[in-house]
């Protein structure tokens, strides 16, 4: 599966491990969230890169005290109808985290300009769809209403726009 | 009314534009079916048991004259010269092409519409009181609110993929017009003691398989706080709310489900959780919409308008219209005309598009250029002078528009049933017809007095029967049409869920059953009582000695 950041596909150099994989000497290691909670201490400890794999089910309130030491948040989309994955990309995002969210599972290119308003940055896509029709659909709309969201280059936010003079929006979370 | 400026002028044609490209990749079968579906579902495009069926938003029910002649050249252009106006103050056309779809959301765009989100598992069309802007006991009109709303709601990349449809509603009236007890979030305008206003959210209502009425979860609710509010509810119900049964995953289940005390306090801490944000803009904003809906400038007029009352002794048939059909207006001079889309053996809020010129060139005379869609499908003249009301009355009465029924046993809410829908498991259509044939006299009707006649042709209940004072439910018992009554059901302020009266009726059996419903009740009601609270003092059973007692 190709993976797309920044509207071009890219090698992934993350090793994605399940609840048994031995865990490397270092590099960048993606784990369950259970085998993070479970093995923090040791973890703490690794030289390498951590990432985790957070069901949609979990509560990403219990992922916040570890988002600090996080360079990768993956959240998977079981189906392209279940919509959980965009309210925990956004608590994760207003909780503070930075650094990439991916969202892996049934993607479509119709929905990639909303998962990233709401904070994702890479995507694990099927190879069914050419790479041009993910670049289009990036810029499908380039107006939305809601506050707080991410944009990106071309695309406005109209009762910013339309109130320029008011305060602006605190923590605007601008990635990059 | 709402005007849009260049942003949601541009907004809705790129959003044309999106569909457009879509339609075109399902059509060169790029996509799926299954992956098309949700696409052409938010943009209000249905498939049905004949055709494509389109439903065309009237955000909180409210229409220019320019927007009514709109809706009719779409009837006439793609559509079989007819619309149906619904329940959630929309209007459907039931017979179009996917191929001209994009043609008409563009037509639309001209005159400031759309269809975003009048389908799928999203936040829907937001709804209103019908009346907003002209009721006399308004505390104050709801409609800017119900555009803030419409505008934040418009394609939320949050809340797209709910796991069910999500409906609101908004009353700024003490009366509830807009049954906001049985919407997935109601909110209704307070006005306390020091002259402040606040909202009431009220969150789990619905009716479906699993009718319920809401819980209120705040009770007064700065007006500045609204989007943020409802935000931390969506939030709590994308995450939570059930996906594994598509008929336990509307919010009323998870409020049940969790309990209403546990559902306000995941809400609480969802809001609280994020420090709260400046709300200056949504503020302005608001400011912003509500200049639009500055009320119009209305004549210096006298409460008693003698050409009016005059007209009314001459005209006993236009007296009796005005009776049923006028509501009070706030200003002096003026009233509210309800059209009744209603007519004897009719099909409950279908109009063509002659009607709908016809009501579009009487709002422009005669009402401010504003025309309003009804919950209860029918068709408002919000701010009349009563000196014309004699005028506009001699004109629809030609169109088949001056039935005289608004409010009584004639006028029946009734979903499209099995004559055209997907998912009916029987026809709604006939029964209303047989019904309003039965009580044809208005005498009769009168005499009854208000009574809300509600058919849904399956439990997904679109007719509102859990609602009705009386309400009927078309089902299917082994290939046969049988239909179930409930009595006692209300969607207003006082609301409640209708119960069923015992076994249920074939189609031909349900106007008698009715009947024998209603006589019943003018047998034992006390002076001036109406149905729904002689219901509620009497109980069920003299109704089921009536309807199922052995010779």
């Amino acid at each position: 599966m190709p993976l797309l950041r920044n509207n071009a596909f890219v090698v992934d150099t993350w090793t994605h491990l399940g609840l048994e994989d031995k865990l490397p000497d270092g590099g960048n290691v993606v784990l369950p969230f259970q085998r993070l909670k479970n093995e923090w201490e040791s973890l703490a400890k690794f030289p390498g890169q951590l990432g985790v794999l957070l069901n949609n089910s979990d509560h990403a309130g219990e992922l916040e005290h570890f988002l600090p030491h996080l360079a990768l948040v993956i959240l998977p989309f079981p189906a392209f109808t279940d919509g959980r994955a965009y309210s925990i990309a956004r608590q994760i995002r207003l909780a503070g985290y930075r650094a990439e969210l991916r969202a892996t599972g049934n993607l479509l290119p119709d929905q990639f300009q909303y998962m990233q308003q709401v904070g994702f940055t890479s995507f694990d896509v099927s190879d069914r769809f050419p790479l041009s029709m993910w670049q289009s659909a990036a810029k499908q709309m380039s107006l939305a209403y809601q506050r707080g969201l991410y944009r990106r280059t071309g695309e406005t936010e109209v009762w910013t726009e339309r109130h320029m003079e008011a305060a602006p929006w605190e923590e605007q979370p601008h990635a990059g | 009314m709402y005007r849009y400026d260049e942003f949601d002028h541009q907004f809705v044609r790129e959003r044309t534009a999106q569909f457009r490209d879509q339609a075109d990749r399902r059509l060169k079968g790029e996509l799926t079916e299954e992956e098309f579906r949700p696409l052409r579902l938010m943009n209000g495009l249905y498939l049905q048991l004949h055709a494509y069926m389109l439903r065309v938003a009237i955000p909180y029910g409210t229409l220019s004259s320019r927007q009514m002649r709109k809706l009719a050249y779409i009837a006439e252009k793609w559509d079989r010269g007819y619309g149906h106006f619904t329940t959630r103050q929309n209007i459907q056309y039931n017979w179009i092409k996917l191929e001209d779809t994009a043609d008409i959301l563009a037509a639309l765009a001209e005159v400031e519409m759309h269809a975003i989100q009048t389908s799928g598992n999203c936040i829907r069309n937001v709804t209103t009181d019908h009346w907003a802007g002209a009721a006399a006991d308004e505390i104050s009109d709801p409609r800017p609110v119900g555009e803030l709303l419409r505008q934040w709601s418009s394609l939320h990349p949050e809340f797209s993929y709910l796991p069910r449809k999500f409906k609101i509603a908004v009353t700024g009236a003490p009366n509830d017009r807009a049954a906001v007890k049985v919407h997935d979030i109601g909110l209704r305008l307070h006005k306390n003691d020091a002259g402040k206003i606040g909202w009431e959210v009220i969150v789990g209502g619905g009716q479906g398989r699993t009718p319920m009425i809401g819980v209120t979860v705040r009770d007064f609710l700065p007006e500045n706080e609204l989007v943020a509010y409802i935000e931390a509810i969506m939030r709590v119900y994308n995450l939570y709310g059930r996906r594994d049964n598509k008929y336990k995953a509307r919010i009323k289940i998870l409020v049940h489900e969790i309990g209403a005390e546990k559902f306000k306090s995941e809400v609480e801490t969802e809001y609280a959780r994020h420090p709260q944000q400046t709300t200056e803009v949504e503020e302005k904003e608001l400011a912003r919409i509500a200049a639009y809906f500055a009320p119009p400038q209305f004549e210096k007029l006298s409460r008693f308008a003698p050409a009016f009352e005059d007209a009314k002794l001459k005209h006993p048939e236009f007296a009796r219209w005005t009776r049923n059909n006028l509501a009070a207006h706030k200003v002096d001079g003026y009233t509210i005309v309800n059209i009744s889309l209603k007519p004897e053996g009719g099909i409950p809020g279908d109009a063509t598009a002659d009607q709908m010129r016809l009501m579009a060139d009487l709002a422009e005379r005669c009402s401010n250029d504003e025309l309003r869609v009804s919950h209860p499908q029918n068709i408002i003249l919000p701010h009349v002078k009563k000196d014309d009301v004699y005028s506009i009355w001699q004109q629809l009465g030609p169109a088949g528009l001056a039935t005289a029924n608004y409010g009584l046993a004639g006028d029946i809410i009734a979903c499209p049933g099995m004559d055209y829908c997907a998912l009916a498991t029987a026809r709604s259509i006939p029964i209303s017809q047989a019904i309003s044939r039965k009580f044809a006299d208005l005498d009769v009707q009168e005499k009854i007095g208000p009574v809300k006649i509600n058919i849904s042709g399956c439990i997904n209940a679109c007719g509102h029967h859990h609602v009705g004072h009386i309400g009927i439910l078309g089902l299917d018992k082994k290939g046969e049409e049988f239909y179930q009554i409930t009595l006692g059901g209300s969607s207003t302020e006082s609301a409640s869920i209708g119960s069923i009266l015992g076994p249920g009726f074939a189609g031909h059996e349900v106007a008698d059953a009715i009947e024998k419903i209603l006589e019943t009740y003018v047998k034992l009601r006390q002076p001036g009582e109406e149905f729904l609270y002689a219901y509620r003092r009497l109980g069920p059973n003299p109704f089921k000695e009536a309807l199922y007692a052995t010779a």
